[in-house]
């Protein structure tokens, strides 16, 4: 009966939280490399606010509608920030602190005005409930299929659809702004696109693991992934294994001590940014400090005399 | 409830306390890191707290103020250190070091939340208050520990003022004087974070951000120099803490929190529209001012120089707004019956003839 009952919500929750990490990992790839990354800790808050409204305008608590809700939040988010430091009164990281903390605001106490109609509340916003994920199928091909695991799987088809089709503009954009933008491919553009992408995979993993655990899944593996490589196609690869693994690893972790399921895959997350930061190949703290020592003890010949 | 009745309200009274010696705390505090260019570091490291706020539980197994404090500092201290680490010795940039401490710190707090929970301990209810913030639940032994730390702090920066005010302008300088900065850059981080600890039952982890950037930005509107940012900072704190506290009280069942934190941004947004002189309103009647002078020099200029240029009419050059004002003010008079295709029977009065002669030679003087 128990084991019964473990294979049948083991894997959906598994396969959910690897989902959520390879979705996220891929924009939030892109938004390491810029320098961006605390806009996936803004955007994670402020759709908050979007969800709400949403909610509030069409009575629809998920679907393609909140997808494109949480879009246009995350861009309304990037835009005020961007017009708080266009005038030049504050500083860009100041107009982050000052304009997701206000959306996020908005839309708690909307949630407390309106807490008798929505079952959405605080508490769900923040942690998520990726344990109950295979409570809420939907048939296809016969198959009972989380209603997570299909939007978390739409939203990571769309991000590599993006990234792929845009691949060689995107990887200008990111490391050369000035020369994509010589060549007309509009990186400001791109990067909008990119945000809208990273509000919605924001907003369809949020069921499963909440607002702030978002961030974990959008920027740890990717910041793993570039202390391991200096491949852009290989940052990928290495935050979609890392999602993978800590998913698995934080499940049965979670089942274990009988924690949330969502915070311990996140906390993997981290010690697998941990282990890349200290025993990296090439970059790691512990083999710069060794091949520093072994540099030290077999001295190098001295360059021939010209 | 009534006023009266509201001001000799035991809760009320300690929710108001509370909430000045948040703003006390957090509006210096946040000048200095928003003038480091931390802004983010403050989220950061109250979301750091939560682990510690857990952590003291499981030990001490209770809501004792004491523990938490002692344990969200050590956590938060330990966020901003590791985000230091990753930023220093690796090539991770602020912004990622930044967001892996925040959501990594969080995701500990939440899986040791639910461990407690899981414990079925009776006492832990209001843990998740801490998230939130939960102005109402506020004790007056809190106010006491709260008040000494807020104390505390202040005293230390007012005995290293010269140093911390040095540090956050010039490092540079201050490192070539001999000063001790990464000390000095250390403690006004751990600061920030004591100040994250005071906010915590006030307006809750997620939105102490808020609370550290929002009035010091305010403040920086208003003032030019680091004292009066400092005290105006810590004005707009209380007062947007006890609005905030009071709007709350008043509506069982809204939080706390989001209620502060959207009075103090309601002040960041009247300062950033009316501070005098950097203010954006004073931009703008700033720029109308420039255009309408410049306007009224052109047309003397033409009325002076080129009265029988029919391209440089009067009309041409001046709204009928702004020619009608001049006439008030004097320099020009209008004669309809001898109107010319030239000056549409607008002239110069003597007073406008001295002005336009001013306003010629300065034009002269500048294209020599």
């Amino acid at each position: 009966m128990m084991a019964e009952l473990l294979t049948t919500t083991a894997l959906p929750i598994m396969l959910v939280g690897a989902m959520v990490g390879i979705a996220s990992s891929a924009v939030g790839t892109f938004l390491v490399l810029r320098g961006n990354s605390m806009l996936s800790d803004a955007i994670s808050h402020s759709i908050v606010f979007g969800i709400v409204i949403v909610w509030l305008l069409t009575k629809q608590q998920s679907g393609p509608v909140q997808l494109i809700g949480a879009a246009l939040t995350g861009l309304l988010t990037v835009l005020l920030t961007e017009a708080l430091a266009s005038t030049k009164r504050v500083k860009q990281d100041t107009a982050i602190g000052l304009v997701f903390p206000a959306l996020f605001s908005i839309g708690v106490l909307l949630l407390n005005i309106y807490a008798n109609d929505v079952h959405i509340d605080t508490h769900t916003v923040l942690l998520g409930e990726i344990g109950f994920v295979w409570l809420d199928t939907i048939d296809l091909f016969g198959l009972p299929i989380p209603q997570a695991l299909v939007s978390m799987s739409v939203m990571t088809l769309l991000n590599y659809a993006f990234i792929g089709l845009f691949y060689k503009e995107l990887k200008l954009a990111t490391f050369d702004p000035a020369l994509a933008k010589t060549f007309g491919f509009m990186p400001s553009i791109l990067f909008y696109v990119l945000l809208m992408l990273t509000s919605s995979t924001a907003v369809a993993a949020f069921d499963a693991v909440g607002a702030v655990l978002f961030i974990a899944f959008a920027i740890v593996p990717a910041s793993a992934a570039y202390l391991l490589t200096d491949r852009l196609w290989m940052m990928f690869i290495i935050g979609a294994l890392i999602s993978i693994v800590s998913s698995i690893s934080g499940y049965y972790l979670a089942v274990y001590f009988n924690v949330s399921i969502g915070g311990m895959m996140a906390v993997m997350t981290g010690v697998f940014l941990i282990l890349a930061f200290l025993a990296g190949p090439r970059y790691g703290v512990i083999t710069q400090l060794l091949k520093r020592r072994w540099a030290r003890k077999a001295p190098m010949e001295p360059p021939p005399s010209i | 409830m009534g006023w009266l009745e509201l001001l000799t309200d035991y809760t009320f009274q300690n929710v108001v306390i509370g909430a000045s010696l948040l703003g006390l705390i957090s509006g210096p505090l946040g000048c200095f890191a928003v003038l480091r260019r931390q802004s983010l570091l403050g989220d950061a490291i109250s979301h750091a707290a939560l682990p510690g706020i857990c952590l003291s539980f499981i030990i001490t197994g209770s809501r004792d103020i004491g523990g938490i404090i002692i344990g969200s500092l050590i956590t938060g201290s330990a966020a901003a250190l590791m985000m230091l680490m990753l930023t220093r010795l690796s090539r991770l940039k602020t912004d990622a070091g930044l967001g892996a401490c925040l959501s990594i710190f969080f995701a500990v707090g939440i899986v040791l939340l639910t461990y407690i929970q899981g414990t079925n301990n009776a006492s832990q209810g209001g843990l998740e208050a801490f998230l939130f913030g939960q102005a109402a639940a506020t004790l007056r032994s809190d106010l006491w520990v709260m008040g000494s730390i807020t104390l505390v702090t202040l005293l230390l920066l007012a005995v290293f003022w010269k140093q911390a005010k040095l540090v956050t302008f010039d490092p540079e300088y201050a490192r070539t004087l001999g000063m001790r900065t990464t000390a000095i850059e250390a403690s006004l981080t751990a600061m920030v974070a004591l100040a994250v600890v005071v906010g915590l039952q006030m307006v809750g982890v997620i939105l102490m951000a808020a609370m550290i950037v929002a009035p010091a930005a305010a403040a920086r509107q208003w003032s030019r120099h680091l004292g009066g940012m400092l005290a105006i900072a810590a004005g707009v704190g209380i007062v947007s803490g006890v609005s905030g506290a009071t709007i709350s009280t008043l509506s069982r069942g809204l939080a706390t929190g989001p209620l502060i934190v959207l009075t103090a941004t309601a002040i960041v947004l009247i300062s950033l529209a009316l501070a005098p002189g950097r203010g954006l309103l004073w931009g703008v009647i700033k720029h109308y001012r420039q255009k309408s002078a410049l306007q009224k020099q052109q047309l003397l200029y033409a009325l002076y120089k080129h009265s029988a240029d029919p391209s440089r009419a009067p009309s041409r050059l001046g709204s009928r707004r702004l020619l009608n004002k001049l006439k008030q003010q004097g320099y020009l008079t209008r004669s309809p019956h001898n109107a010319t295709q030239s000056d549409n029977g607008w002239g110069l009065t003597a007073k406008g003839q001295a002005e336009a002669r001013k306003v010629v030679a300065a034009f002269e003087e500048l294209a020599a």
